[in-house]
């Protein structure tokens, strides 16, 4: 589904990814992790064609197309979600309206029906049971006056309506208290399927504790150096990142 | 200054003409208030941008057109039906109607109101409305020092007077449309008198709209008096041709523990000015003042508000947002006015402005002067663009560039129109907002 190759990314003169590389199919779940700085959430934004960053290397394969050249909402409406570190405030719009707008995007793309409000009313409040949200929440303006973990399941309401083929959640756990993370992961197994592929970008073990990834991956320096099963982070939680850290680096 | 006095005579000397269409009409107290406000009109000049109130909105361009005054009703082959798009359907039969200034009453329906309800026409008040009248008309809105308000002054002939009896509540809309039909520039000086008697609730909406794209000035003054424990939600919808021209004031008279909501929105008009002025005369007043100004092209809008503290105990609030597109420009200066002796007085006032093209500009002056001591008081402004990240969050939904556009400007104008709770006006104005930014969204 994703070929990553030699990514390189920097944002201004700064470089962040130094030649990124990673292979995600379909049915997958990763785990990101590595420490502050290391790339984790420019790699996410990247994905999701974050105009502030400027890619100057490698190349990115999505579902056969080169993903770097599809603008960002066009990427979106070929399914790939992104889930922010710190969701947009939209004040004056409704979170039933926004919704509605941005599924019906993915609709017409997709060649399906465009729903009215009312058909799409039926489609959040079965979605909705997903993030265990609160109906009150569907005509607050977007994200306006909602609390850490309001916005994180407000970001995981999103992908349940949007339903992408590839998500990738930046540190979706950061901030959020043991019902929020308990709720969001919960969430995210309720919608990851054999079709679907997610990245989870992490600074932490625990999210790993409710939702269990097929592969680790370490960045450090906007390079992955080291891969492997979900033992990987329990001793990335035991021992740090400082034993992961190639020969001759320095922190 | 010769100049300026000499166009001021021969442009604007109907009221002269009025006085004798209209003499033993009216009762003698009017006659002589007209008659005082002509004479004053005569000594005073119109202001320039020398003059600090005026300092960003030249009236030079205003002055310069020769008006033609309307003195009769002429409907111009109006009808119910095509001012329906004007009116809203829950104040359909609570709708005054007056066409380039003069009252049409065939237009007019007041069907829909209480008998307690007091609306009429300025020139058709019975001798009971009259003495109400005479304690209000022309002891807020001060035409001493104001040239605009002295000309309106001496214009008053029609005009709308909407008097809510003490303890009555209205709980139907009370509607007053002026409608500008003319295509030879007219210069009309809408009068609008509110007063809420104790107790009293009301919701009165004024709107000024045109059926013609043109030239033509509007100079109203519209005066309300809030009695204690009364309750005033005002809506002030200025949908003025885009050639036509709009001075305004609203000056507010607020008694002990009344409540007053302004809901103003500037949207149409080449040059439009509106100056808005609270008093606050007791203790425990609540205050709202809210405004969106949505100006493209060489659109340019003024507003000017002051919230006057007095007394102790009395909270007010202003929220003022503006979106500029193409080569526009607006002013706004708010002044929060905390005299002594005000105490615990709360007061908060922001303005943010959404700029869509590097060509429109905002002047804005938020101004808190504070006189008393434990006072809660804030005050802001913000000129702004559409963020990056707030596009990119939109875009990585799916949403294209142009949808995300408009649906955070919408969102940013929605801040406001949202509060409404009139459900047609709300429908309309978010109507008018999109299509004058020449936008579409597919909304609830």
């Amino acid at each position: 589904m994703l070929e990553i190759r030699n990514l390189r990314a920097k944002i201004g003169d700064k470089e962040i990814l130094k030649g990124l590389n990673l292979t995600v199919r379909a049915g997958e779940i990763h785990a990101i992790m590595g420490p502050n700085g290391s790339g984790k959430s420019t790699l996410a934004k990247v994905l999701a064609g974050h105009p502030s960053y400027e890619v100057t290397g490698g190349e990115v394969i999505y579902q056969g197309k080169n993903l770097l050249e599809i603008d960002p909402d066009e990427r979106a409406r070929e399914g790939v979600f992104l889930a922010f570190q710190y969701p947009i405030e939209i004040p004056g719009v409704s979170n039933a309206n926004f919704l509605r707008m941005a599924y019906n995007e993915k609709a017409k793309h997709d060649g399906r029906d465009e729903l009215d409000p009312l058909e799409f009313d039926d489609l959040l409040q079965e979605r909705m049971k997903i993030v265990e949200m609160d109906s009150v929440f569907i005509n607050r303006s977007v994200n306006e006056g909602f609390s850490g973990g309001e916005k994180k399941r407000n970001e995981i309401l999103q992908m349940a309506v949007l339903e992408p083929k590839l998500a990738i959640l930046d540190e979706t756990d950061s901030g959020l208290d043991i019902d929020s993370l308990r709720i969001v992961a919960n969430g995210v197994n309720k919608l990851a399927n054999k079709d679907n592929a997610i990245i989870l970008v992490t600074h932490y073990q625990r999210l790993l504790n409710y939702i269990e990834p097929n592969f680790v991956h370490v960045l450090y320096k906007g390079q992955i150096v080291k891969s492997g099963g979900k033992e990987l982070a329990l001793a990335l939680e035991e021992k740090g990142y400082d034993w992961i850290k190639p020969a001759g680096a320095t922190a | 200054m010769a100049q300026v006095a000499k166009e001021k005579n021969s442009n604007f000397s109907a009221y002269k003409i009025l006085a004798g269409m209209r003499e033993g009409m009216d009762p003698a107290w009017l006659a002589a208030l007209r008659a005082k406000a002509g004479a004053r009109f005569e000594e005073i000049d119109f202001p320039t941008t020398r003059n600090e109130e005026w300092k960003y909105t030249n009236v030079a361009p205003i002055l310069k057109v020769p008006y033609r005054e309307i003195f009769d009703l002429d409907a111009d082959g109006l009808t119910v039906e095509r001012i329906a798009p004007f009116t809203f359907v829950e104040s359909r039969h609570s709708q005054m109607v007056f066409i380039n200034g003069i009252y049409s009453k065939e237009l007019s329906d007041l069907s829909g109101l209480p008998e307690s309800a007091v609306v009429t026409s300025l020139a058709g008040m019975t001798e009971e409305q009259a003495l109400v009248a005479s304690r209000h008309l022309a002891a807020y809105a001060k035409y001493q020092d104001d040239a605009f308000t002295a000309l309106n002054t001496a214009h008053i002939g029609d005009g709308a007077l909407v008097y809510i009896p003490g303890g009555k509540i209205v709980e139907t809309p009370v509607h007053v449309i002026f409608i500008s039909t003319s295509e030879e520039a007219s210069a009309t000086h809408p009068r609008v008198l509110i007063i809420a008697g104790k107790g009293a609730m009301a919701t009165i909406i004024e709107s000024y709209v045109s059926t013609e794209d043109n030239v033509y000035l509007t100079n109203a003054v519209t005066e309300v008096f809030a009695a204690e424990e009364s309750a005033i939600t005002h809506y002030r919808l200025q949908e003025e041709s885009e050639k036509a021209f709009h001075v305004a004031t609203t000056q507010v008279h607020q008694e002990r523990e009344s409540n007053y909501v302004s809901y103003a929105f500037s949207l149409g008009a080449e040059i439009a000015r509106h100056t808005l002025n609270v008093v606050l005369t007791d203790e425990h007043t609540d205050t709202t003042i809210d405004g969106l100004y949505v100006v493209t092209g060489k659109q340019h809008v003024d507003n000017h508000t002051t919230m006057d503290h007095s007394k102790p105990n009395c909270t007010s609030h202003q929220l003022y947002k503006g979106i500029l597109d193409g080569k526009s420009r607006a002013v706004l200066k708010g002044k929060v006015l905390v005299r002594e002796g005000a105490l615990l007085t709360e007061a908060h006032q922001l303005n943010k402005n959404l700029l869509l093209s590097k060509d429109s500009s905002v002047d804005t002056k938020p101004q808190l002067e504070i006189f008393a001591d434990d006072v809660k008081c804030s005050h802001g402004a913000t000129v702004g663009q559409l963020e990056d990240d707030e596009l990119f969050y939109l875009a990585s939904r799916g949403i294209a560039p142009e949808q995300a556009r408009a649906l955070l400007t919408f969102g940013f104008a929605e801040d406001v129109i949202s509060k409404i709770k009139l459900k047609s006006v709300r429908k309309q104005l978010d109507k008018t907002v999109l299509d004058k930014l020449h936008q579409s969204l597919d909304l609830e």
